[in-house]
């Protein structure tokens, strides 16, 4: 028995839908969903990195690179609007955020 | 035999860690399971032969984003119980969801069939490191969408510190500006002082 391409497409599938139950069951507390959402990039990399290994092509391996720039972006900016919020509203609780509701 | 041993003890652990992401009660418990996510995804990127991108995961992900979640989550003063409950009642739709989420990622799968079109790997890049292969091309091929990500990073820095910074008053800072203007003639000022008398 080896480890193929549809082992590790299958972990990659786990974990994104992992990340997706938590924002639904989580969807009270943002810095779980944030955390959830890394999850989720995190298995896209994954499926990334394993079709480029199976297909010999490096480029899935550069785009795993920018994707994971572009999460750390992501989390930095998320979590500095986060602490932001809190300053002035006392809360994170993802209900109370409707100050900017039209 | 190593090989199956250490793909099942990777995959088991980032999929158990990914659930306790989620489940987990306290949310810095959460964060020290991503970390073990993580860890563990950098050992499947190791086994795929990815190993620049593992070390990356490492430092990128383990050193600075699960270190920043968990200063937030510490330095935040957040009653974490009031923002749960009521798990129930999203269980049935989140597992429905995900039920259908893994039904069209299987699907999407089994329908997929290798094209005989692929491209075969470049020539370029045979017989040399992982990092090597990737720097061959980042700097020539994708050299545009790497500075794009640099300024990416750059816009990110910037507003976190935008968001984050405060100004509070009677706090002292110093002045660079002002010091460097000072100048000996007009710091230091010569009186004469009468005797008994004073300024």
């Amino acid at each position: 028995m080896t480890i193929g391409l549809t082992h590790y497409l299958g972990v990659a599938a786990i974990l994104f839908v992992t990340g997706v139950f938590g924002i639904f069951l989580n969807r009270k507390n943002i810095i779980i969903i944030l955390m959830s959402i890394e999850l989720m990039l995190l298995a896209v990399n994954i499926n990334f990195v394993a079709f480029s290994t199976h297909l010999g092509d490096i480029g899935g391996q550069v785009f795993t690179l920018f994707v994971l720039t572009v999460a750390a972006a992501e989390a930095a900016i998320g979590l500095a609007i986060l602490v932001c919020f809190h300053r002035n509203r006392g809360t994170i609780a993802v209900e109370d955020v409707n100050m900017m509701k039209g | 035999m190593i090989q199956v041993l250490a793909f099942y003890l990777f995959a088991i652990t980032a999929v158990v860690s990914g659930v306790m992401v989620v489940f987990s009660r306290n949310p810095v418990h959460s964060v020290l399971w991503l970390i073990l996510a993580f860890f563990s995804a950098a050992g499947l990127f190791v086994m795929m032969g990815a190993e620049f991108l593992a070390m990356l995961l490492m430092i990128v992900y383990v050193g600075a984003v699960a270190v920043l979640f968990l200063f937030v989550v510490m330095m935040l003063d957040i009653d974490f119980a009031a923002l749960r409950g009521r798990v129930a009642e999203y269980l049935p739709i989140g597992l429905a969801i995900g039920l259908v989420l893994i039904m069209q990622l299987s699907f999407g799968f089994l329908a997929w069939q290798e094209v005989d079109a692929v491209r075969p790997a470049d020539e370029l890049s045979r017989g040399v490191g992982n990092a090597n292969q990737l720097g061959m091309v980042i700097y020539t091929k994708y050299v545009y969408a790497f500075q794009v990500a640099g300024l990416i990073l750059l816009v990110a820095m910037i507003g976190a510190i935008v968001l984050t910074l405060r100004h509070r008053d009677g706090v002292k800072k110093q002045n660079v500006l002002e010091q460097v203007w000072r100048d000996p003639k007009e710091a230091v000022v010569m009186r004469d002082v009468k005797p008994g008398g004073s300024l």
